[in-house]
Order: C-alpha cells, then sequence, then structure tokens
C-alpha cells in the first residue's frame, strides 16, 4: 500500500503542525516548502556540523534521517511503499516549531547509533537489515515502556519508534492497512463509523 | 496560556462566580448579558485551543502520566480515598476555564420525572430550562426515545445517524424485546454557534482537538463578550460572612505570586463541582458556622453519589467497525423506570428480575461504538513491529463488540466528602477526602445490567471475554449530592431556588444540589440548573 504525501501531511494534521500557514489539509501547500530533512538548519547543540540554514545540504541532518528511515525499514509493513517521501514530511512537519521534541529526537537516534557502533561498528543506518532489527531488540526496544525522559531504550522507543508508528497508524494509509478508513488521531469525518465493512 | 494576568479583584462586582466550568461559564454569561457585573475565579489554567491535538497525541501515546493530558495532579490537586472503595478524583475533573466538560463524554440526557420524586422541584420546573441548556450546548439529538420524558420542541441539531455496529444490536435487541434509540450529544452533528461538525478524531474523552464536543470554555469567552471577567490560576481559599452570618461578603483567593486576595460581591455562585463546593464550605467554618458555612443542617458533604459503570463485552465472527468515532450512537432507556421489568420479543426476551432481596433501581443501557482496542494504542505498546505488528493489528482490531451502562447509585448519608486535616495541598488546606461504598442495591443494579447485556450478547452469538459487574465496577466520574436541594434546612442544604437556607446571597450551581442522581450523565442537567440558579440570583440583584 502506497503512503502518499497526504497521509503525511493528515499525520500531521492530527499532532497540531501548522505547515505553510496553517494549509495543512489543503493541496495548496507551496512547492518546496516541505523539501529537506527535520535535522538541518541548527538541529542540536553540541554539534560540529550544523548546517548555515541556506539551503545547503547538511551531512549530519542527512545521516539523521537516513537513521530514521533505517528505522522505519524495520517497524514499518513490508508492504508499504512510499516510506520516505512519508518520513521525510512528517518528521519536518513534527520538528518545525518543536525544537525540544526535535532535541529528544536527535539524542534518540544518537542512541541508537553508539550502541550500534559497540555492537557492530558502524552508524545504525549502515547496517543491513537483519542487524538493524537485531540492534533494536537487543536494546529491548521492543519490550520497553516509551519514556522521554527515560534511559536510552525507552528515549529510543519514544522518539523513533513510536514516532513512527504514530506517524503511519494515525494516516489514512496506516488505517487502511488494519481495516480502518478513519483511525483514532485521524480527522476522517463523522461518515464513516455507519458504512458497513466492504467484504 | 492567554488570558488576564492581572489577578487583583475587581473593585466593585456584583456576582462572584466560583468555578469555570460548564456551570459557572453559563451562569456567567447568563447574568452578564443581564446587565450584571460578574467575576469568574479559577482554579485551574486557561487552555490554548491550539494546543489540543498536542493533548490528544498524549492521551493516545504511552509515555506520559495519562493526569498530564489536562495538568491534573500534583499538590493543588491532592486527595485522600476512604471507605470501602478507592475513588480516583483526579481522573475524575478536570480544573480550567472550561473544567471536566474539556475531557467529559458529551452525553447531555434529561433526568426522567419519576428522578424527581424527592426533589423539591419537578421536572415541569426544570423543563424550560433543559430546553434552554439544549440550545446553549448545542445537542444533537433525535425524537426517536419512547422512553424520554416529554419535551416541547425539537433539538437544535439533528442527531447523529445510527453506527454500523448500532445495527448490529439493533437485529438482536429486537428478537429480545428491547428497544434501542437515539442518544442526545453535546457535539456538532453540523456547525453550530460558532463551533464546526465533528471531524471524527475519534478521542472525545480525554480531548476533542476540533471543538466540536462542546465544552464550556465556549461560553466562557461568550460571557467575556458580554463584559464577565474571568481570572484563572486563583483558587479560592474560603468564604468569608458578615458580622450576621447572613450574607458572604467575600471569597478569598490565592493568586500564583503568592498573594492573597478578597473578591467583593453583593451574590456568590459555587459551581466547583460536586467535591470542591462542599470543600470549601467545610474550609469556611467560622464562630457563627462551627461545623462549615451553610451547614446548619449537616448535610454538606453528605449524600455523595456517583453512576457506577456495568459492561459486557467480546467478539463477534463479523466485523463491527469500532473505533472510528469516539461517541455512542444508540441506547436503550426501556430499564430506567422499571429496571425489573420483563421484555418480550420476536425469538425470547429479557426475564423480570427476581433476584431478591435487593431491587435494582435505574439502569440506562449503552452499545459501545469504541469496543476493543484501537490499532494505534496497540501498536504503540505492543512489542512487534513490522508485518508481525500488523498481523497483530489486523487479528486485535475488527470483530470486538461492547455495552456499557450507568446505574444508579440511591443517596446515603454515609458516602461523603470530608477534610482531612492530615494532608494539605500546596496553600496548606486540609484535602478532601472522599468515602465512598457500593452498597446492595447499588450492585443489584448493577447486576441486573449485566444480565440484560449477557442476554443481548448471546443473543448476537458473541464470544464474551470481559464483564464488568459489582467486583470490578468504577465510578463513572458524576459527583453529585454534596449539598443537597431541599424544603427543609434541617436536611438539605439549598433551597429549591438553589439559594443556601443559611445565607442570602450564596447561591450552588452544580450536580452537588442533585437529590438523587438516576442514571442519566449529569450534565445537561447540571446546565438547567444553573440557568435556574442564575435566574434567582438575577431576582435578588
Amino acid at each position: 500500500m502506497e503512503l502518499s504525501r497526504r497521509d503525511a501531511l493528515a499525520a500531521l494534521a492530527a499532532s497540531s503542525v501548522a505547515v505553510g500557514g496553517g494549509a495543512v489539509l489543503t493541496t495548496d501547500v507551496e512547492e518546496g516548502a516541505l523539501d529537506g530533512t527535520p535535522f538541518g538548519g541548527g538541529a542540536s547543540s553540541g554539534d560540529d556540523e550544523r548546517a548555515s540554514g541556506d539551503g545547503e545540504a547538511d551531512p549530519l541532518a542527512e545521516d539523521r534521517l537516513a537513521t530514521l528511515l533505517a528505522v522505519a525499514d524495520v517497524v514499518y509493513p513490508s508492504g508499504v511503499s512510499g516510506v520516505e517521501e512519508f518520513v521525510r514530511t512528517y518528521a519536518l512537519g513534527r520538528t518545525a516549531d518543536r525544537p525540544e521534541h526535535r532535541e529528544g529526537m536527535v539524542d534518540a537516534l544518537a542512541a541508537l547509533d553508539e550502541h550500534a557502533r559497540s555492537w557492530h561498528d558502524a552508524a545504525f543506518r549502515d547496517l543491513d537489515a537483519e542487524t538493524r532489527e537485531s540492534v533494536l531488540d537487543q536494546m529491548a526496544v521492543d519490550a520497553t515502556n516509551p519514556d522521554p525522559e527515560g534511559a536510552d531504550p525507552e528515549r529510543v522507543r519514544f522518539y523513533v519508534v513510536n514516532e513512527l508508528l504514530y506517524a503511519l497508524y494515525t494516516s489514512p494509509t496506516g488505517g487502511e492497512l488494519v481495516g480502518l478508513e478513519n483511525p483514532q488521531g485521524h480527522p476522517g469525518g463523522a461518515d464513516s463509523y455507519r458504512r458497513g465493512p466492504r467484504e | 496560556m492567554s488570558g488576564e494576568t492581572n489577578r487583583v479583584p475587581s473593585e466593585r462586582a456584583d456576582v462572584c462566580v466560583i468555578g469555570a466550568g460548564p456551570a459557572g461559564a453559563l451562569a456567567a454569561h447568563r447574568l452578564a448579558n443581564r446587565g450584571h457585573d460578574v467575576v469568574v475565579l479559577e482554579a485551574g489554567e486557561r487552555f490554548d485551543f491550539e494546543d489540543r491535538e498536542r493533548r490528544m497525541e498524549r492521551a493516545i501515546r504511552p509515555g506520559h502520566d495519562p493526569l498530564s493530558v489536562w495538568e491534573m495532579g500534583g499538590p493543588r490537586d491532592a486527595y485522600s480515598s476512604a471507605g470501602e472503595r478507592f475513588y480516583p478524583l483526579n481522573r475524575a475533573r478536570v480544573k480550567g476555564v472550561g473544567g471536566t466538560t474539556l475531557h467529559w463524554q458529551g452525553m447531555v440526557m434529561r433526568l426522567h420525572e419519576s428522578d424527581f420524586e424527592s426533589w423539591p422541584i419537578d421536572y415541569d420546573d426544570l423543563r424550560p430550562y433543559y430546553a434552554e441548556a439544549e440550545r446553549a450546548l448545542g445537542v444533537a439529538g433525535a425524537d426517536d426515545n419512547p422512553f424520554a420524558p416529554p419535551r416541547e420542541e425539537p433539538y437544535p441539531l439533528p442527531g447523529f445517524e445510527p453506527s454500523h455496529s448500532d445495527s448490529i444490536f439493533a437485529a438482536a435487541c429486537e428478537q429480545l424485546g428491547v428497544t434501542t434509540h437515539s442518544v442526545p450529544n453535546a457535539r456538532n452533528s453540523e456547525s453550530y454557534d460558532g463551533r464546526g461538525p465533528c471531524v471524527g478524531y475519534g478521542t472525545c474523552k480525554p480531548v476533542c482537538p476540533s471543538g466540536a464536543k462542546y465544552s464550556a470554555d465556549h461560553h466562557v469567552v461568550k460571557a467575556e463578550e458580554e463584559g464577565a471577567r474571568v481570572i484563572d490560576r486563583v483558587p479560592v481559599q474560603r468564604l468569608a460572612h458578615d458580622d450576621a452570618g447572613e450574607r458572604v461578603t467575600a471569597a478569598v483567593y490565592a493568586a500564583p505570586d503568592g498573594t492573597t486576595h478578597r473578591q467583593e460581591a453583593r451574590e456568590f455562585v459555587l459551581a466547583a463541582g460536586g467535591v470542591e463546593i462542599p470543600r470549601l464550605l467545610l474550609l469556611s467554618k467560622s464562630e457563627e458556622f462551627p461545623d462549615g458555612l451553610a451547614n446548619a443542617s449537616g448535610a454538606v458533604g453528605r449524600y455523595f453519589m456517583d453512576h457506577l459503570f456495568a459492561g459486557a463485552g467480546g467478539t463477534l465472527d463479523r466485523r463491527t467497525r469500532q473505533n472510528h468515532v469516539g461517541f455512542i450512537t444508540s441506547e436503550s432507556h426501556q430499564f430506567y423506570d422499571d429496571p425489573a421489568r420483563a421484555t418480550e420479543g420476536t425469538a425470547g426476551g429479557i426475564p423480570a428480575w427476581d433476584d431478591a432481596p435487593a431491587d435494582p433501581a435505574a439502569v440506562k443501557l449503552e452499545f459501545l461504538n469504541y469496543a476493543g482496542p484501537s490499532p494505534v494504542e496497540m501498536a504503540l505498546s505492543g512489542d512487534e513491529w513490522g508485518d508481525d505488528l500488523l498481523d497483530t493489528l489486523r487479528e486485535g482490531y475488527g470483530n470486538s463488540i461492547a455495552m456499557g451502562g450507568l446505574v444508579e447509585q440511591r443517596p446515603r448519608k454515609e458516602n461523603r466528602v470530608e477534610l482531612d486535616p492530615s494532608t494539605t495541598d500546596d496553600h496548606g488546606n486540609p484535602v478532601p477526602k472522599v468515602h465512598w461504598r457500593v452498597d446492595d442495591r447499588t450492585a443489584a443494579s448493577i447486576r441486573r445490567a449485566n444480565e440484560i447485556q449477557r442476554a443481548v450478547l448471546d443473543e448476537l452469538g458473541a464470544d464474551v471475554s470481559w464483564t464488568v459487574g459489582p467486583e470490578a465496577t468504577g465510578p463513572a466520574f458524576h459527583h453529585m449530592g454534596t449539598t443537597r436541594m431541599g424544603t427543609d434546612p434541617a436536611e438539605s442544604v439549598v433551597n429549591a431556588q438553589l439559594r443556601a437556607h443559611d445565607l442570602r446571597n450564596l447561591a450552588v450551581a452544580s450536580s452537588s444540589a442533585f437529590v438523587t442522581g438516576g442514571a442519566m450523565n449529569p450534565t445537561l442537567t447540571i446546565a438547567a440548573l444553573a440557568l435556574k440558579a442564575s435566574e434567582h440570583v438575577d431576582e435578588r440583584l
């Protein structure tokens, strides 16, 4: 099933992110307004390679986005496509006016990378799919309770894994995957609850 | 946070309203509209509407204290629970502009005529105020309920159509002779009063991000537009009275900067809910009122009631289409006035109640539209991901079905809110201590609700996996009865005009004035009483 830009915008609408002057749910979001990475433009403190914010590609920011996408590759079902644009658009919108949330994501991604390096001597994004999953398993991210203030596995669960799962399963396409076209958290109207199943 | 930061008292006020929930907001709006100078004192903060999606996310995503959705808890909100049942008070209320309507479900039924038997007013007295309250809250409803009390005009908004799962229930209920009907909702089915229609976030309780569900912050703004002044984050510490003990003279409140102020007024309206109202009266004891202000009867804090939840659910071998919306669209009030009655349908029926000795009290049955877990909540708390997670979600979502219900708890003197001198809040005041137990008659009512629910689910062929009966029941978070209305000053706290027997300028607009609670969600009656109390305040000014 194809994740679309519209899915990302709908998921963003469910998290109160105003993009393009509040035009989130419309199709007239300025072309290019959501390009770039969520972690560019002075992403985090202690970051020696921060971008100047003038549109230049920021290697570190791209790396962080690549790490986020590598996690999506593990936690999203294999049948969905369009993940890169979906995640990029969603994460950019989520972090645009929430510096603390962006800090939390950046720190959690760094923690994940640290574990990957200590066990496999490589960044998380550079591991093969099986090894990526094993890193999350070794950290016990699957069994841990998400906690934005917690230890590494708890923050990875909250800021990375659950961030991605929240985006997917509050989007129309994510809902459709499970069998409801108006998932909780998505303002999909007050009609679908009246309809019977399709089959 | 927006709003006024000047928290010094108004120099001249006709009315001081304590509490900015639905009762206080409606009273303030009505009295300001009548040309009176109104000051509203609210213990909690004024929340930004723009933050509502973020609050919704906090509600959906694990990793947050659920109380943090509306900033409840902490020293300000400390309480004690005594008695046989723990009472989770802070889950049951919100302090802030809008009050508990910020997290309520939005179900708005009128009490039945029979509910008023021991009240000093009857249904006809309240009927015009019910109609006004329905217009104020923007109630969406349909005139298809054969058990509802008489009404004079259509609902302001068309009712929400039944859900797909309602149609599944309706067929089984018909076979058992159980009548189903629509539900009045304080939720826009179309645009009304400057608020848009429901867009289906599915998270009504505890957060409606769109504002389609009525919340009282709406009437706070309308009150301000009529000239009322609303001061947030100023918990009232006590009420002061004159030397003769006949009139309240001032509400003493604490500001966030540590200062204490006195708001004087000609009339005072208590609208802080069924726990904080008796607490404030008890905190305001004086030489003239050694047992608490307006408490010559000793009834302040007594007769605390809630509704009890009864429910059952499981799965069907068909898709039930749950969790698209967060509200209910069908109920049955057939067992409200006569809970012991039998029914007869096309293929059997509900047997009459014969489980002596206790007779059940009123029962209200609900057909849920949000049975079973929502996929996103399952995903966020699961221990899998990828295709395994999706398989689990597909297996877990889709076939759930459930009924809920409220049952009546009759007033009992020993169920009460009192002060707990061993624990104090952030201002050094004793916290409220809730004594609460489920008596035999209430337990019988829960068993009766379960019996009917089980019969309906069996008729559907459901695989019933859970039942909430007398042991597992919990409160519906409706605080009633703690400043009861009555004609005898020796037995009750307020009179039929909602004015304290003991003080000439103190009105109570709250479910605390309920004499009995029925089994209907109380907010429409709270709103109607607030409008009635306001009329009498207006007459006195």
